[in-house]
């Protein structure tokens, strides 16, 4: 466990000592979503409608920036070699940087979404949903996001290649992400969303370090 | 290296004879005589499926003659899934027992089970805008099917896109494997959602919802598919097989080849 955690320490040290990096995924989301309104038009009705699709969507885009450095600079120096080596399962230390990597890519975007939320006119019911989904929602997008990242490791245009492997992965979290949104929005019940998001978030705890473990252990071998 | 891996099958051979042919050099022959036989079965039942679904299939009392489309779409979707389940199979093979020619079967499976689900989704297209008005409805099962589409376009590019065929083959075989999760959601999608698609006319565990005739059309269709499926992936397979094995002794003396 101590390991666990001091891989999550040197990530989010690594992470402030470049904070440039993690700003950029931050802005992208905050003037991705910005965008919208300005495109469509300025319609309450319209945005209010349009807000969980644009939101969430814009999440899914800014945690995939942050995918291509979860394992590369590591993977570059030698270091993901050396964790393999280590007596510490691999499994623990790759779920320990899936962690780092929902504190810097996931988190930040669940705290921020009100605000955008705000702009697009949300009540504020609808914007703890907003909140509450995308905190079960984000990590869910980091485990199934390392397993491509793992697989795509110094591959030629893995950056392209790594959102046509893990986007459609991503599907259903949208689905039932936003789907959460809106119907809490229009006055439906949200409890069968989330026990799915919850269910997706349980089965991609079980399943995807050890994915994405194999797929490190093909990479550097 | 090749002459090692040759001896290693060659002890296997001993023990089980049945895994003589999970070697490449002794397949590739044997692929060779099947591709013939699957040809001529996709061929027969083509032509029986495709008459009976023309000609002795009932018109349908609610669509008239424009369901008869679903003697292509429901056997393409069928193998579109089924595809991807053995594609997957293969690959987890592969993974597991480290051998060559699964992760070959899985390589060559896929576009054709691309193909399948691209069929399935562009005559669902054509069935839905005389239906339902609309030739695409985001309904739980046609998105599912898209994903399944998107699936095999980022196995092959995987694969495309690494150098190294090993670690292509074990890269796709766990994409493959993580993927599967999504084959249960298309078919129970119908029974799951609330959807504008409607319920399988087909299942195991209750007569038909058809007449008899139309669904022998679809059984033969779904036949012919499945051996034009055999066939071609064998012709995939030893296509990669003389690809990855040129350098080895056999393919070298092999006739036609020289």
């Amino acid at each position: 466990m101590s390991a666990f955690l001091a891989i999550i320490r040197r990530d989010l040290l690594l992470v402030m000592r470049r904070k440039s990096e993690v700003l950029t995924i931050l802005f992208f989301f905050v003037i991705v979503t910005s965008l919208f309104p300005l495109g469509i038009g300025a319609d309450t009705a319209l945005l209010r409608k349009i807000a969980p699709g644009v939101i969430w969507v814009t999440a899914l885009l800014s945690t995939m920036l942050g995918l291509q450095r979860l394992f590369a600079t590591d993977f570059a120096d030698g270091t993901l070699e050396q964790m393999a080596l280590s007596p510490t399962p691999l499994a623990l230390l790759v779920g320990g940087k899936i962690a780092a990597h929902w504190l810097v890519c996931g988190l930040p975007l669940a705290l921020l979404a009100p605000v955008i939320g705000i702009q697009f006119d949300l009540d504020a019911s609808t914007l703890g949903t907003v909140i509450l989904t995308l905190l079960i929602g984000t990590p869910i997008l980091s485990l199934i996001g390392a397993i491509g990242a793992a697989l795509t490791l110094g591959v030629r245009g893995g950056g392209v290649l790594l959102s046509l492997l893990v986007l459609p992965l991503y599907i259903p979290v949208l689905i039932f992400g936003a789907g959460a949104v809106y119907a809490q929005s229009v006055g439906l019940d949200v409890g069968g969303h989330y026990s799915l998001l919850a269910a997706l978030l349980v089965l991609a705890l079980f399943f995807a370090p050890w994915a994405t473990t194999a797929a490190v252990r093909i990479a550097i071998e | 290296m090749s002459s090692i891996l040759d001896s290693r099958s060659g002890r296997t051979n001993q023990i089980v004879n049945w895994f003589k042919f999970s070697s490449p050099a002794t397949f590739y022959p044997l692929a060779g005589k099947l591709i013939p036989f699957f040809w001529v079965l996709a061929i027969i039942f083509g032509i029986a499926g495709l008459w009976i679904s023309f000609f002795v299939a009932p018109v349908d009392a609610v669509q008239g003659q424009g369901y008869r489309i679903i003697f292509v779409h429901v056997p393409a979707s069928w193998m579109s899934m089924f595809i991807y389940i053995m594609m997957a199979i293969w690959a987890g093979l592969g993974l597991v027992f480290n051998t060559r020619l699964s992760a070959m079967m899985a390589q060559a499976l896929a576009p054709t089970g691309a193909l399948m689900a691209f069929i399935s989704l562009w005559t669902g297209a054509f069935w839905g805008k005389p239906m339902w008005g609309a030739w695409w409805v985001w309904d739980a099962r046609l998105t599912s099917e898209l994903i399944l589409l998107f699936l095999y376009l980022g196995f092959m590019a995987l694969q495309a896109s690494i150098d190294d065929p090993r670690r292509a083959d074990k890269a796709g075989a766990i994409l493959a494997l993580v993927g599967v999760v999504n084959v249960p959601v298309i078919y129970f999608s119908v029974k799951w959602w609330n959807t504008l698609h409607q319920g399988a006319s087909v299942s195991i565990n209750k007569s038909p919802s058809m007449a008899h005739t139309m669904l022998w059309g679809m059984l033969l269709v779904a036949l012919c598919f499945w051996m034009y499926s055999i066939a071609i992936a064998l012709m995939r397979v030893r296509t990669i097989i003389l690809e990855r094995e040129s350098h080895s002794d056999w393919v070298r003396t092999l006739e036609g080849v020289k």
